[in-house]
Order: structure tokens, then C-alpha cells, then sequence
């Protein structure tokens, strides 16, 4: 049972990831952002503008104010001709100011980890992040406006407005219709959003006393593993025992001891079983390592 | 491959390895003890810049990052091949993944960009528009004449043109003097709302419609412009008839010059989309809109700009200049302007 959720669960995982050749040459895989997270990053960015420009807005007018001035003076109405450019600008300065610095993110994105990348592994232009951007016009801005025009002249919209209408329903939809859920800005600009994980380099496993001569401290014992009691399990049973082991919880650690145990035909010693396992996971890797470099692989037991 | 002695040598302050470690029993584990001092060094590299703190970084570590950067890449490409110590793999894989973002990440900020665009990238953009260009500019004149000639010969198209506001003096048959008043009697107006009306008029949606359109193969930009002039046309048949055509032009060229060049540069980039992927030559449908999609956008931001430059005029220009002749000039010289920024600035530097 667990096992089958677990396959799925991968499964699932593996529909989002994708493989780019980086110029090196070196295939990295790449998990796509989910179409909800990158539209919360969306909301969340939208929402941080308006914070912004709602903020700025109201310093100027508590300024303009304390400083006594009246809208027939020409200065507060060069003030306020300003006031609306940034306005009319402050979503496309707030996307390119992000994307194109250094963390290549609006702060929505990194807060849901998403990151705009190149899709054929490349560098990533200012071209293709400023076309990106200014797609998100007719994506987001034309139909909130043909939206807005269709509810002001209430049922006279008319063939021609119902057209336009489903014309930017489908720039709106795009991200539903392709596999890579890219959104037109995207397709153009050649660009995706992918996830920004990171990975903690863990310990190796192999630097024990247990590990390095299948030697116990505990019992005095030295665990040594024939060439068929080895050539059991393969490299899936090999990572699940890493898993084990890194975990470290005991009754994990003698489960899997104890399974080993009736498999190679041992009997498990009580408490010594990270020792074991240990000594196992080590043999059992430097003999599946060895058939790496001769280029034989074994993928599991079965095989 | 570059070993950690070779980088440690080069760049390191401290040696990469002066933790001792206890040889590991396996190949493969030691070949990552080898090099896990270059890996940790890169990711706290990599960490800092995403944390933002691109300054503090030394310029020695700065000279490591592409060293580092292939050493990881390179690394993984061995490990995915010698090694099954799965979490070594998945470590690996998200480092090199965050280095590759730092490293091919974007180069410039938002202010060597925005000089690169003004300083020649735009217009390199517009002219790579080319045969477009001349085609939007052709329909455009086509549209007002259409106009004009369709008004002229029965003059119940005038309302539909113009899609007319119930209190709108503008309507054949007005005075002469009606019509004069809306070209030289608007000084009680402030220039601040004609501007703000002016931005958040339609003049933004036609622009971007003319462009969003191009991506339908380019005829419906090819209707937005038509439309769109049609009614210039009949304006102009309309003054006309008063004998102040000469007025209006004034009136409508202080702006409108910039604001005309702007939807005849969206109407251009639409159809540059649309004329790609009609005719994608040896490409993909896609590839070739994708490319031209670029170069569009490109020239987009401009006309946005654009449109900021027309409000300016039309708010504050109009009202303070108010003889025909002096509008005139403003207007042809705003042109001559746009078109020498366009044509003749940046030839050479960069297609």
C-alpha cells in the first residue's frame, strides 16, 4: 500500500520535471512551477504594488499637504503628472527591476520559489524578460478592459465584442492548454518558471568505523558479507537503506535490519543494528559501484 | 576536469580541505571528500547573491564562480555515473541548478538594460519591423482617406465613425465657430486632466489591441487600424467643410504626430507577428512567432513610452501653444525627431 502511494507520488512529481542541456553539456532536470503557485506569485506581487504605490501615495498627498500647496499651482501639477506615470508604470518597473537583478525573481516568485529560466538552458536575456513582461499586457490588462467596456455598456456588446472577448480568453487560458504551462509571454519570450529548490549536503555515509571496516564498537564484532549475500538487493534497495540510515530512527533501523536479516539468511543481533547496516549499506555499495564503472547495473532485486 | 588543488590554489584564501576527514571506505565518497570544500564554497557564494548581497561578495570569489560553477556541473555529470549515494546526487543537482541560475542568469540590471534600449536598442527594434512598417503606414493613410471619402458621400456614417458622445459639438453641421472653439477654446481646461483623460483613453487599448491582435495572423490589427483612422478621416472631411482643415491639423499634430507614430509602430509589430507566422520560412509556427514576438515587444515598450510622451504634449502643449503655425512646428519637429531616433541613430552598431 505505502508503496504504491509512493510510486504514484513520484509519478505525479515526474510529470512537472523536465531535462535542459546546460551549455556544459550536462543534462540538469527541472521541476516546472504548478500553475496555482504561479498565479498566488502573481497576486502576491500584484498586492505588494499596490501596498507600495497606496504607501507612496499617501506620503505625497500628506506632504503636498503640510506644505500647503493647491492643484492651480503648476509645480503640484508637474507633482501630479509624475504621481501618474509612476502609477502607470510601477507594474512593469516592478516586474523587469526583479527579474533582471541578480535573484532574477519578483519577491511573489521567491516566496513560492519559482524562477523565470530559459527553456532551451541558456542564458537569460533582458529580451526575453522585458518581452515576457510586456505580454502580460494583452494576457492580463486587454481583457480586464474589454471585461470593464462589456459590464459599462451593459448587453451592447455586440458579435464584435463577444469575438475580441473569446480572442483574449484564449491569452488568458493559454497556460491551461499547453504541457509546460507556459503563458503566451513565455512561449514568446522562450522562457518557463521552474521551481528553486535546494538540497543540504548530507553527510557521507561511508566514513564510520562500522562503514569503513565493517567493524562494530559496540559488540566488538566485524560484520563481513559474502559475494551472495550482496547480490540480493540492487540499487532501489540500496536507497531506500540510505534513506533508513539517514533518517536514524531505531525501529526503522531494525525493521530493515531484520529484513535483511531473514533474506541473507542471518540472525540479527539485538541493538547493534546501525552498525550493521552500516557495514551492509557500504559492502553492498562498493559492489554495486564497482559494477558501475564496467558498466553493469542493477536496478533492483528483481533484476 | 579541475581538481580542488588547482581552484584552492588559484583563488581559495583557505585551504579548501583543512577539515580533517576520516578517508571514506568508497571510491566515490572519496572522490565528493575531494571536493565538497569547492561545492560548499560555491553555494555559500551562490547563497549570498540570492540573499541579494551581490556587493559584499569579494572579487575573488566573484573570478571563482564560473570555476566553481563547471567543477560542480562537471562533478555531477562523474557522481550521476560512479556514485549511488542518492542524497550526494540530489545535492549536487540543486546546486548546480542555483549555480546555472546565478551564471546564465540575467547579466544587466534594469538600468544597463533601459541604456541599452535607448541607446540604439530600440530603434535597431523598429527597423528590424522593416517591411511592416510600411504596411501599417499604408493602411493607416488608406483608413483616413476611406473615411473621408466615405463621409463625403453620405454623411449618416459620420455618427458610426466616430461613435460620436451625446454632447459633442463635433457633428456635420456644426458652426464655424463651434468648431473653431474646440480647436483654440479649451484654455479653461487644465492640462492635468486633458492629460491623465488622454492616458487612460483608449489611445493604450488600441495600441496594445493592434499588437495583441497580430498573433491572428495580423488581419484583425490590419481592422483595428482602419477603424481606428477611419475616423480621422472623417474629422478632417468635417473641418473641412469650414475651411479649418488647416487648424485642425495643427490641433491634432502638436500630439499627434507621436501619438499616430505609436499606433502605426504597435500596428507594424502586430503584423510583424502576424506576417511571421503566416510565412515561417523554414521555422516552426511557433519558433517563428516566438522570434518575432520578441522584437515586438521589444518595440511595445517603446510605444508605451510614447504614449506618455503624446499625453504630455496633448495635455500641456495644446493648451499653452495656441496658434495653428507654432503647432504645427512642434508637431513636424516631434516627428522629424522620432524618425531620425528611429532611422538614422544606432545604424551600424547592432542589427
Amino acid at each position: 500500500m505505502a508503496r504504491k502511494a509512493q510510486r504514484a507520488g513520484y509519478r505525479a512529481d515526474t510529470r512537472r520535471v523536465r531535462t535542459v542541456i546546460t551549455p556544459e553539456g550536462v543534462p540538469l532536470a527541472f521541476t516546472l512551477g504548478a500553475r496555482g503557485a504561479r498565479a498566488l506569485a502573481f497576486g502576491l506581487d500584484l498586492m505588494m504594488i499596490g501596498a507600495v504605490l497606496v504607501g507612496v501615495s499617501l506620503a505625497l498627498f500628506y506632504m503636498a499637504r503640510a506644505a500647503g500647496m493647491s492643484m492651480d499651482n503648476p509645480a503640484s501639477q508637474a507633482l501630479v503628472v509624475v504621481w501618474i506615470i509612476v502609477m502607470f508604470a510601477s507594474r512593469h518597473v516592478w516586474f523587469l527591476l526583479f527579474e533582471l537583478g541578480p535573484r532574477g525573481a519578483t519577491p511573489g516568485k521567491r516566496v513560492l520559489g519559482l524562477r523565470v529560466a530559459a527553456r532551451d538552458g541558456g542564458r537569460l536575456t533582458s529580451e526575453a524578460v522585458v518581452a515576457r513582461n510586456i505580454l502580460r499586457e494583452i494576457e492580463i490588462t486587454l481583457p480586464m478592459m474589454f471585461l470593464g467596456d462589456a459590464l459599462r455598456q451593459d448587453a451592447d456588446a455586440g458579435l464584435m465584442g463577444w469575438a475580441g472577448a473569446g480572442w483574449f480568453l484564449l491569452f488568458v487560458c493559454f497556460p491551461f492548454f499547453n504541457r509546460d504551462a507556459l503563458r503566451t509571454g513565455d512561449l514568446v519570450a522562450g522562457t518557463w518558471v521552474v521551481e528553486a529548490s535546494r538540497h543540504k549536503l548530507e553527510a557521507a555515509l561511508s566514513t564510520g568505523e562500522a562503514a569503513r571496516q565493517g567493524h562494530s564498537a559496540l559488540t566488538q564484532t566485524t560484520y563481513r558479507f559474502g559475494e551472495a549475500e550482496l547480490a540480493v538487493y540492487g540499487e532501489l534497495e540500496l536507497q531506500a537503506l540510505e534513506r533508513v540510515l539517514r533518517e536514524d530512527r531505531a525501529e526503522a533501523l531494525a525493521q530493515v535490519a531484520d529484513a535483511i536479516c531473514t533474506k541473507i539468511g542471518w540472525t540479527s543481533g539485538r541493538g547493534d543494528e546501525r552498525a550493521f547496516l552500516e557495514a551492509y549499506y557500504t559492502q553492498l555499495r562498493a559492489r554495486l559501484e564497482g559494477g558501475m564503472r564496467l558498466g553493469q547495473r542493477k536496478a533492483d532485486k528483481y533484476s | 576536469m579541475i581538481g580542488e588543488g588547482v581552484i584552492g590554489g588559484l583563488f581559495s584564501r583557505r585551504k579548501a580541505q583543512d577539515v580533517a576527514v576520516e578517508a571514506a571506505a568508497l571510491r566515490s565518497d572519496r572522490f565528493r571528500q575531494t571536493r565538497e570544500g569547492d561545492w560548499q564554497r560555491l553555494e555559500a557564494i551562490i547563497t549570498r547573491i540570492e540573499r541579494g548581497r551581490l556587493r559584499s561578495l569579494s572579487d575573488e570569489d566573484l573570478l571563482a564562480l564560473p570555476v566553481l560553477y563547471r567543477g560542480a556541473v562537471s562533478a555531477l555529470a562523474i557522481a550521476r555515473e560512479t556514485s549511488l549515494d542518492a542524497a550526494l546526487v540530489a545535492y549536487l543537482e540543486g546546486l548546480a541548478r542555483r549555480a546555472w541560475f546565478v551564471v546564465y542568469g540575467p547579466r544587466e540590471g534594469l538600468g544597463a538594460w533601459m541604456r541599452r534600449f535607448f541607446g540604439g536598442g530600440w530603434s535597431a527594434a523598429v527597423r528590424g519591423l522593416g517591411f511592416d512598417l510600411l504596411i501599417a503606414l499604408a493602411v493607416m493613410v488608406l483608413g483616413t482617406v476611406i473615411g473621408w471619402l466615405m463621409v463625403a458621400h453620405d454623411v449618416d456614417w459620420f455618427a458610426s465613425m466616430m461613435g460620436g458622445m451625446a454632447d459633442d459639438v463635433r457633428v456635420p453641421g456644426a458652426s464655424r465657430a463651434a468648431l473653431h472653439g474646440t480647436l483654440f477654446g479649451q484654455q479653461g481646461q487644465t492640462g492635468l486632466s486633458v492629460f491623465a483623460a488622454f492616458l487612460f483613453s483608449n489611445n493604450a487599448q488600441v495600441t496594445l489591441m493592434a499588437f495583441a491582435l497580430g498573433f491572428a495572423f495580423g488581419l484583425p490589427t490590419l481592422l483595428v487600424l482602419i477603424h481606428n483612422t477611419t475616423g480621422l478621416g472623417a474629422l478632417l472631411w468635417l473641418y473641412h467643410g469650414q475651411g479649418l482643415l488647416l487648424d485642425l491639423i495643427g490641433w491634432l499634430a502638436i500630439h499627434g504626430t507621436t501619438e499616430l507614430f505609436a499606433i502605426l509602430l504597435a500596428g507594424a509589430a502586430g503584423l510583424h507577428i502576424g506576417r511571421a507566422m503566416a510565412f515561417p520560412g523554414d521555422m516552426r509556427v511557433v519558433d517563428a512567432a516566438a522570434q518575432a514576438g520578441r522584437r515586438a515587444a521589444q518595440v511595445m515598450v517603446g510605444v508605451v513610452l510614447m504614449l506618455v510622451v503624446a499625453a504630455l504634449l496633448e495635455g500641456f502643449g495644446r493648451q499653452l501653444v495656441n496658434a495653428t503655425a507654432i503647432r504645427l512646428v512642434i508637431g513636424g519637429v516631434m516627428l522629424a525627431l522620432w524618425c531620425a531616433y528611429f532611422f538614422a541613430f544606432g545604424r551600424g552598431k547592432r542589427a
